[in-house]
């Protein structure tokens, strides 16, 4: 909350304060209850229909799929940081010809859909004569989406330190390389940490689009279990689906800001992702 | 390179439901967005509570389950709605949470100074937040604000996987009769979004180095 917008308040208005929070309570309350009104009357909440989240073969479906999801975005997130780490020596590099390509890659592969980049890998590559899995193909797409961004960061963090760190390196007679290895990149990690964490937590939750290549990560086997079971059981299923990605999303988010808080105590101020929409660490 | 040239009219045809898309998604989750930000920052603990439940909700689930909900869920109670409409709606939802944080974060930039001004002259919080506090800050958070429409943009294609013949679907469809010509149809495809997303984002550089007020 942000304190500057009004005074310590008095007795008057902290009566006015509560008479504004029960009655935006009840707003609220009366919106849930109309909400939870048409999805009794639509027998939403049967405990028949919650109970095929407790079937052994339905759970051990969804926790394939969950640990599918992870698999795909622990690889894609390997893979991009390698990449991007790559990129953004080329672009802090001093030779234009270096320089150019990659700003041109990050450009290109920032403003494309990532939907098209894993079409790309699902029917573009086997045309190019590399026929590979849906696995492949989305990991492929997030890899070069998420490169662009992750050297984004790993630029801005480099940029970020004072210009005496790699100026001190270069007196005592450091190389270009040396200065990036010994000096730069193990403080700039510190502060790359927190934007790295969330654009993990984006990775994350973009993993789900391997629905649309049919990868069977768990919103696919989600998809599949309410096609065998009928429409009806999409409620259960989606509503559980969506608490294991809010809980995950959430704890990674919350190890963002945790971190965020730490380094930017110790460190100083931390990177922001640059312009990309991404989950927690938002700036306060 | 000549399926690419054949086609441009559906390329066409596709780019304008992706702009439809992202110009009525934006307004729709800038409104919200703002609504919810003003609710985050409001002294009344019952809507700060709602704001933040509504972000952090939101910001954690995928817009492909955004989506499910939308066009696999509202059926199931009755609410039948067309492809497009369905999108939009997922669109909104799940951007206003983050215009909403754009917002916020805009808010708590102005000053501490201008809000004890408008006080001292008798402003009430509705009168200070509405004259004082959001005109200064769109100004601050237009870059983010850009950037939000560009995450926007690029998310519509989404909606090819959920009926809505727009860039993306137009694409799928060509590259599956033209087998052999699948790399330049897709990057005809790109080119139509770069169109979008590249002047846009230097929009935002340019403003956030000349308009935005330093503080």
């Amino acid at each position: 909350m942000s304190s500057t917008l009004y005074d310590t308040p008095g007795p008057v208005t902290r009566r006015r304060t509560l008479y504004g929070s029960i009655a935006g309570g009840a707003l609220i309350l009366i919106v849930l209850g109309v909400a939870a009104a048409r999805l009794a009357s639509k027998g939403a909440f049967d405990g028949e229909l919650w109970q095929v989240l407790t079937v052994p073969a339905i759970q051990r479906l969804l926790l394939r799929g969950l640990l599918a999801t992870l698999e795909a975005a622990g690889i894609a997130m390997l893979l991009a940081m390698l990449l991007g780490a790559l990129l953004a020596v080329g672009a802090l590099s001093r030779r234009a010809w270096l320089r150019r390509p990659v700003s041109l890659w990050v450009e290109f592969f920032r403003g494309v859909p990532l939907l098209l980049l894993i079409l790309f890998g699902y029917l573009g590559l086997p045309q190019a004569g590399l026929d590979i899995s849906t696995y492949w193909a989305l990991v492929t797409g997030l890899t070069l989406y998420n490169s662009a961004i992750i050297s984004e960061i790993f630029r801005a963090g480099i940029l970020s330190l004072p210009r005496g760190q790699s100026e001190a390196a270069e007196a005592i007679g450091l190389r270009r390389a040396q200065v990036l290895r010994i000096v730069l990149i193990p403080q700039a990690i510190r502060l790359m940490l927190p934007a790295l964490i969330s654009q993990g937590v984006t990775l994350l939750k973009d993993t789900s689009l391997g629905f649309v290549i049919s990868y069977s990560e768990l919103l696919r086997n989600g998809r599949g279990v309410v096609e065998y079971l009928g429409g009806r059981f999409s409620i259960p299923v989606y509503t559980a689906i969506a608490v294991v990605y809010i809980g995950t999303c959430a704890g990674l988010s919350w190890v963002a800001r945790w971190t965020d808080r730490r380094m930017s105590a110790r460190y100083g101020k931390t990177v922001t992702a640059p312009s990309e929409v991404t989950a927690g660490a938002a700036p306060d | 390179m000549n399926a690419v040239i054949e086609n441009l009219p559906l390329f066409w045809e596709g780019f304008q439901r992706t702009l439809a898309l992202t110009v009525v998604s934006s307004v729709l989750a800038l409104m919200l967005g703002t609504v919810l930000a003003t609710f985050r920052v409001s002294p009344v603990p019952t809507l700060r509570a709602a704001g933040t439940g509504y972000v952090e909700t939101v910001r954690n689930t995928p817009l492909t389950l955004v989506f499910f909900f939308v066009v696999f869920v509202l059926p199931q109670l009755d609410i039948g709605l067309s492809y497009f409409t369905s999108a939009v709606i997922a669109l909104s939802v799940y951007h206003a949470a983050f215009f909403c944080e754009a917002v916020r974060s805009g808010i708590n930039s102005v000053s501490a100074g201008q809000l004890e001004a408008a006080r001292s002259i008798g402003l009430t919080f509705g009168q200070s937040l509405n004259l004082i506090v959001l005109p200064q800050a769109f100004r601050t958070v237009i870059p983010p604000l850009i950037n939000v429409v560009i995450a926007l943009t690029k998310n519509t294609s989404i909606a090819s996987a959920f009926g809505v013949v727009e860039l993306t679907s137009v694409t799928f469809r060509l590259v599956n009769l033209n087998g052999n010509a699948a790399i330049p149809l897709m990057l005809a495809s790109a080119a139509f979004y770069l169109v979008i997303t590249v002047p846009a984002g230097r929009l935002a550089g340019v403003v956030e180095r000349r308009v935005a007020i330093a503080r």
